[in-house]
């Protein structure tokens, strides 16, 4: 029990990366390959966040006096990922725009077709 | 064969991630940066929420940078799209009265909390980059459910991101004359918890809402219109 409650988010995290990273290595459509890429997108913003954690800790707003900094979580990774899911998106976006000009050149989405890449 | 291969390669990372994340337990955050930001922001920048002083002020160039990511994914997008074929008139069919009139009364509203997110960003959580994605959801509730209204100026977009970001360089480079480094807070900093405080991160963060909204909405609006 005290396992799960030290480590959960960590497993919760390195399970969404690793789902993804074996989506992207396994399929072969694009579409599917992109999901797998926003998944790890996912995992890898749970686990900055929950590095930054501290035990009962509050959020880092002074909105009351009686707020001590010692008791506040870690503001940098929150930081880093409210810019990272902004550039996830956009990154998201542009990968799904390559795949619509790549459907529309080669007639396919597999990826074991365009190009005969093999893997 | 393949599926083997990947699982193995998986286990292999899956097993090095343990053995260095068991040294780590969840929620003892050691980092001394942490403590310095969270001692000394108030003072240093006037901003009640010390994730929007991180952004905005002590890692500003940080930001200026990711802002730069959002803009080239954005070109590249409409580059690759007009590359070319012209745009394609789709088939569209007419929303109906109920969809029309509700995505026209919802669409201000929506504007309104975008804005309320990103002005409130040095108080409440939130700020420039999420009020410009809750805008950025307006546009897309009305290209989606009002076919009919062809009401946006894709120009425009492309006009307020421009302003907007012309915006942040130059309060940077202010900061430089005034103060002697790039973004520089050179304006006073008022009392904490207050709308009018925090010196130049307020006028900073609207203009990052903008930029970000009308960049997502521009991006919407490409794969609508060319996808």
């Amino acid at each position: 029990m005290e396992f799960l409650e030290n480590y959960l988010y960590y497993i919760a995290s390195f399970g969404l990366i690793f789902i993804g990273l074996y989506i992207m290595l396994v399929k072969k459509n694009l579409i599917k390959i992109i999901i797998g890429l926003s998944i790890i997108d996912t995992g890898v913003n749970i686990l900055l966040i929950s590095i930054g954690y501290l035990k009962e800790g509050t959020v880092p707003i002074f909105s009351r006096d009686n707020l001590l900094p010692s008791r506040m979580v870690d503001p940098v990774p929150q930081a880093l990922v409210l810019t990272a899911i902004v550039i996830g998106v956009a990154i998201l976006a542009l990968a799904l725009t390559l795949t619509i000009v790549l459907y529309r050149h080669y007639g396919t989405l597999n990826v074991g077709k365009i190009r005969n890449l093999k893997w | 064969m393949r599926k083997l291969i990947s699982l193995i390669l998986i286990l292999i990372i899956a097993a090095a991630v343990f053995f260095s994340l068991r040294e780590i337990p969840f929620g003892t955050t050691r980092s001394r940066v942490r403590e310095y930001y969270l001692d000394n922001g108030i003072k240093q920048t006037g901003a009640a929420n010390i994730v929007t002083s991180v952004v905005v002020n002590y890692r500003g160039f940080d930001t200026l940078g990711e802002v730069t990511v959002l803009f080239l994914a954005s070109i590249g997008l409409s580059a690759v799209l007009y590359g070319k074929k012209e745009e394609k008139k789709r088939k569209r069919r007419e929303s109906s009265l109920i969809l029309y009139t509700g995505c026209r009364f919802l669409f201000p509203l929506i504007l309104l909390f975008g804005a309320y997110i990103f002005i409130h960003g040095h108080l409440t959580p939130g700020g420039g980059f999420q009020g410009g994605a809750v805008i950025a959801s307006g546009f897309l509730l009305t290209m989606l459910g009002c076919w009919g209204w062809e009401g946006i100026n894709r120009n425009r977009f492309k006009i307020t991101e421009s302003i907007s970001g012309l915006v942040f360089v130059i309060v940077g480079l202010l900061g430089l004359l005034y103060g002697g480094y790039f973004l520089f807070n050179f304006l006073p900093k008022g009392i904490p918890n207050q709308l009018l405080s925090a010196g130049i991160i307020p006028i900073v963060y609207v203009a990052i809402g903008f930029k970000v909204g009308s960049e997502i909405a521009g991006i919407i609006d490409d794969m609508v219109r060319c996808g």
